[in-house]
């Protein structure tokens, strides 16, 4: 017999406990269903709450951070069967029949099925690839959150933080709540980017995230740490590692910096590498320079029975993702059949409400804090897939030869075919196929993705040969 | 009205070689092509350039193919990645090696000598990381691999540079008579010619159908699987009698693995999905066969739409309802390496009716019947 039929069936399967995950977890066990959280991390909390159990809401991190405590609490009462450290690296999707996840547990594949997917996998930081980005202490912002949160490891040398963006105050507020010293931050937000943003000031005001904000910029100020502003260009310059950063502003001031560590960070873009493995459309979204899944009201993809919430169909921030990922349970559990229509709308209606409100005020942000850098000219010699180091003149040069979209690029030059699928390739690629043909990135699309979405050990399989007949 | 001799329908591998050899015989000819060159099977197969274990109706044209292999640079200005590393199918058990014997009495009974045995210990020479339960094999020693996408796309190139159109992404409807020649329609109008080439993979069945003369092609996904790269262990291809595999290590460094597993081929839909349901047993003769593979991690995995015919050999030769139109599609997963003499033999048909090869067993004549009478 064959065993395949036997995995499993679960009415919904949430990837990612994060905020937009946890939230739904809550959300479905309300509403009955029989619900499995498969989240590659080894605690719930997601990037932005990262460790948030463990370090019971550092007051160094911030109110923003403390605030997650409170929905890990809820979501450990409510969550019936919460399976941590599992990888979910590729879902096969047949319409009519539940979908078939694939997992990775420790060194063993799994897989289970479920009628529903509401895939949660938040946020990628959006790669800045300035000349230098690949030697060996030039990391994101987010990579260094990562130490701060989980291994508490507090860089010892000064650092220079070059970018824009709320989490780039954040994370200068964080570092020295720490103990951290920060040479300098270059900011590339451009000064004039407030006029685009006023129009929607309103809608930010009204959406009440500007109280943290305001509190955070504060905080930054007072640590009265070195800025540079209008910085239009970066390069980090060392012998095999970082050892200096030079800036150039837009106004044509320019000086060096002599640092180990650099910190990038221009904002954060949707994490689509599953949901595009799956074959979700995605569409480009001109006000976060991105592109993100096409969703419907309840999350719904075009995939169906596969739906997404939280920044990863979008970015909206953490108030924003467990509202999204409440009403996507909801659109769930009336699609099985567990809640009629009106009961559905009713318990939708504050939801939406409140998401409504948050999300009038993300245009604001948006345009106060434009990526520059990473969208900046790309000298040829810069890497741009550091896996296969592939250069942004070879990708120019195949598009000369006749490549004329990402998958192209692929097959010339192997570019984002390494293990981080295009993880830190794919939005450069399409931007420079983009300004080479000069045409829109919507109309250049991005790179059709292959499962596995994250290295699978063949012996993974082997142990679970078994399990998978 | 757009017009030039021929216009072949698909710039896959056999479309774009068709191309070339018509330039060189001064024919005009526009590609049409749905895609983009390379897309589907020509550009997804796992580039093995092999004459060991072809069906006997195969193995003339894959000779003559392999001698143009040799010169591949000559003929399309890019070493096409094309090496000589040999490819060897092994024996593990007892049905393996009787196998092998059948293999050896066929194909010797048709006097070649391609093929040659080997015992363990030349093997395990040859292939040093196999594992040792590894009875013996075939081996065919001037076999080898190439990359498919950089061959079709050098195949496009060259006939492009010797001034045939490629109209790319373009799709081509159904040919239609016009006087005493074809007319195309196309996205980009209609193109009309003395001669049609039907090169269109999985869709060819589509075209052959439409003129009266359908066939029991099957859509097929086979699956491939790829890991990070590793330091070089393996350089010929290594197949087995006994299971289902296909085992290449690239250039690069990265292991490429197939062998015939499929998937669910959506033609209609452009796309392919990947099923890893049963591919653990592939991943198991993997393991069982090299294992430096405990050390691998999968990166990525594919499957390809290719068309598939009922007795696994292709369509080719000239249309039983259509004078003027030229098939040549439904390679069953094994056409890469038949790509550059498919160009020619098409060419050879287009400028004279005939090719001295023989190439009637796969005359689409083979498959008439109720069908076709109830399609004319």
């Amino acid at each position: 017999m064959n065993a395949r039929l036997e995995a499993p069936v679960f009415d919904l399967a949430i990837v990612g406990a994060g905020p937009a995950g946890m939230a739904a977890a809550v959300e479905a066990a309300a509403r009955g269903l029989a619900a499995v959280v498969l989240d590659e991390q080894p605690a719930p909390g997601g990037q932005i709450w990262r460790n948030i159990e463990a370090s019971g809401g550092r007051a160094s991190l911030g109110g923003s951070y403390a605030k997650g405590a409170a929905h890990a609490a809820a979501f450990r009462a409510a969550v019936a069967d919460y399976r941590p450290g599992t990888l979910v690296w590729h879902v096969e999707t047949a319409d009519h029949e539940p979908a078939r996840l694939w997992l990775m547990q420790g060194e063993r594949v799994g897989q289970l099925r479920a009628r529903r997917v509401l895939i949660a996998p938040g946020a990628t930081e959006r790669p800045v690839p300035v000349p230098g980005w690949t030697l060996p202490g030039a990391m994101t912002v987010g990579a260094l959150q990562t130490l701060l949160k989980g291994a508490e490891v507090v860089p010892s040398a000064p650092v220079v933080l070059a970018g824009n963006g709320p989490l780039l105050y954040l994370t200068a507020v964080q570092l020295a709540a720490c103990g951290a010293r920060i040479a300098a931050v270059l900011w590339t937000a451009p000064p004039g980017a407030w006029r685009g943003a006023v129009p929607h000031l309103p809608g930010f005001l009204a959406s009440g995230t500007w109280r943290a904000g305001l509190g955070l910029m504060r905080d930054f100020r007072a640590l009265g740490i070195r800025v540079v502003r209008d910085v239009a260009a970066i390069e980090i310059t060392g012998d095999g590692r970082a050892e200096a950063v030079r800036y150039r502003t837009a106004g044509g001031a320019s000086g060096e910096i002599a640092t180990g560590l650099v910190a990038l960070h221009e904002g954060v873009i949707p994490a689509t590498n599953l949901a595009r493995a799956i074959g979700c459309e995605h569409l480009w979204d001109e006000a976060q320079a991105a592109f993100r899944p096409r969703l419907g009201p309840w999350g719904q993809t075009s995939v169906e029975g596969v739906l997404i919430a939280g920044d990863g169909g979008g970015i909206a921030g953490a108030d924003a993702a467990p509202l999204a990922g409440r009403l996507a349970v909801l659109g769930a559990a009336h699609a099985l059949g567990r809640l009629t229509l009106p009961e559905r709308d009713g318990l939708a209606a504050p939801l939406r409400r409140d998401l409504d409100r948050i999300l009038r005020g993300r245009a604001f942000i948006d345009r106060l804090y434009p990526p520059r850098l990473a969208r900046a000219a790309l000298p040829d010699a810069v890497v741009v897939c550091r896996c296969e180091e592939v250069t942004a003149g070879a990708v120019r040069g195949a598009v000369a030869s006749g490549a004329q979209g990402p998958n192209q690029i692929k097959a010339f030059l192997r570019c984002g075919m390494g293990p981080c699928q295009g993880r830190f390739c794919d939005p450069t690629v399409t931007r420079l196929i983009a300004e080479a043909r000069g045409v829109p990135e919507a109309e250049v699309g991005q790179f059709r993705l292959r499962p596995p979405v994250k290295p699978v050990p063949l012996t993974a399989f082997a142990a679970a040969g078994e399990e998978v007949a | 009205m757009n017009t030039a001799d021929v216009i072949v329908i698909g710039g896959g591998i056999h479309g774009c070689s068709t191309a070339l050899h018509c330039r060189l015989r001064g024919l005009s000819v526009v590609v049409v092509e749905k895609d983009h060159v390379a897309r589907h099977a020509s550009g997804v197969n796992a580039g093995g350039v092999r004459r060991l274990n072809r069906h006997p109706a195969e193995i003339p044209l894959a000779m003559a193919s392999a001698a143009l292999w040799q010169r591949i640079e000559d003929l399309v200005h890019d070493d096409c990645g094309y090496r000589q590393t040999g490819q060897i199918r092994v024996a593990e058990g007892e049905p393996g090696l009787a196998a092998i014997a059948a293999r050896r009495r066929l194909v010797e009974g048709l006097g070649y000598s391609h093929e040659q045995w080997i015992g363990p210990e030349e093997l395990f020479e040859l292939v040093p990381a196999i594992s040792r339960h590894c009875l013996g094999a075939l081996w065919t020693a001037d076999d080898g691999h190439a990359d498919p996408t950089r061959t079709t796309r050098a195949f496009a190139r060259q006939a492009a540079a010797l001034g045939a159109e490629f109209l790319t992404p373009c799709r081509a409807g159904m040919p239609r008579r016009a006087g005493g020649g074809w007319q195309v329609p196309t996205d980009r109008g209609t193109f009309s010619g003395a001669q049609v080439v039907n090169c269109a993979g999985a869709w060819g069945g589509a075209v052959a159908a439409a003129l009266g003369e359908p066939v029991p092609i099957e859509p097929i996904a086979p699956m491939m699987l790829v890991t990070a790269r590793m330091a070089p262990f393996v350089d010929p291809v290594v197949a087995s009698f006994d299971r289902m595999i296909s085992f290449k290590q690239s250039p690069n460094g990265s292991v490429v693995i197939g062998g015939g597993w499929r998937s669910r081929a959506e033609p209609d839909a452009n796309r392919a999905h990947v099923e890893f349901g049963e591919l653990h047993r592939l991943i198991g003769t993997t393991l069982d066969l090299f294992p430096v593979m405990r050390g691998a991690r999968i990166v990525r995995s594919w499957a390809g739409i290719e068309g598939a015919m009922p007795d696994a050999i292709p369509v080719i030769g000239p249309s039983m309802t259509a004078p003027g139109v030229i098939h040549a599609f439904g390679f069953s997963a094994h056409g890469f390496q038949l790509g550059p003499i498919g160009g020619a033999i098409v060419a050879d048909l287009v400028e004279s009716g005939a090719t001295s090869l023989p190439i009637e067993p796969f005359s689409i004549a083979r498959f008439a019947g109720q069908a076709w009478r109830e399609a004319s």
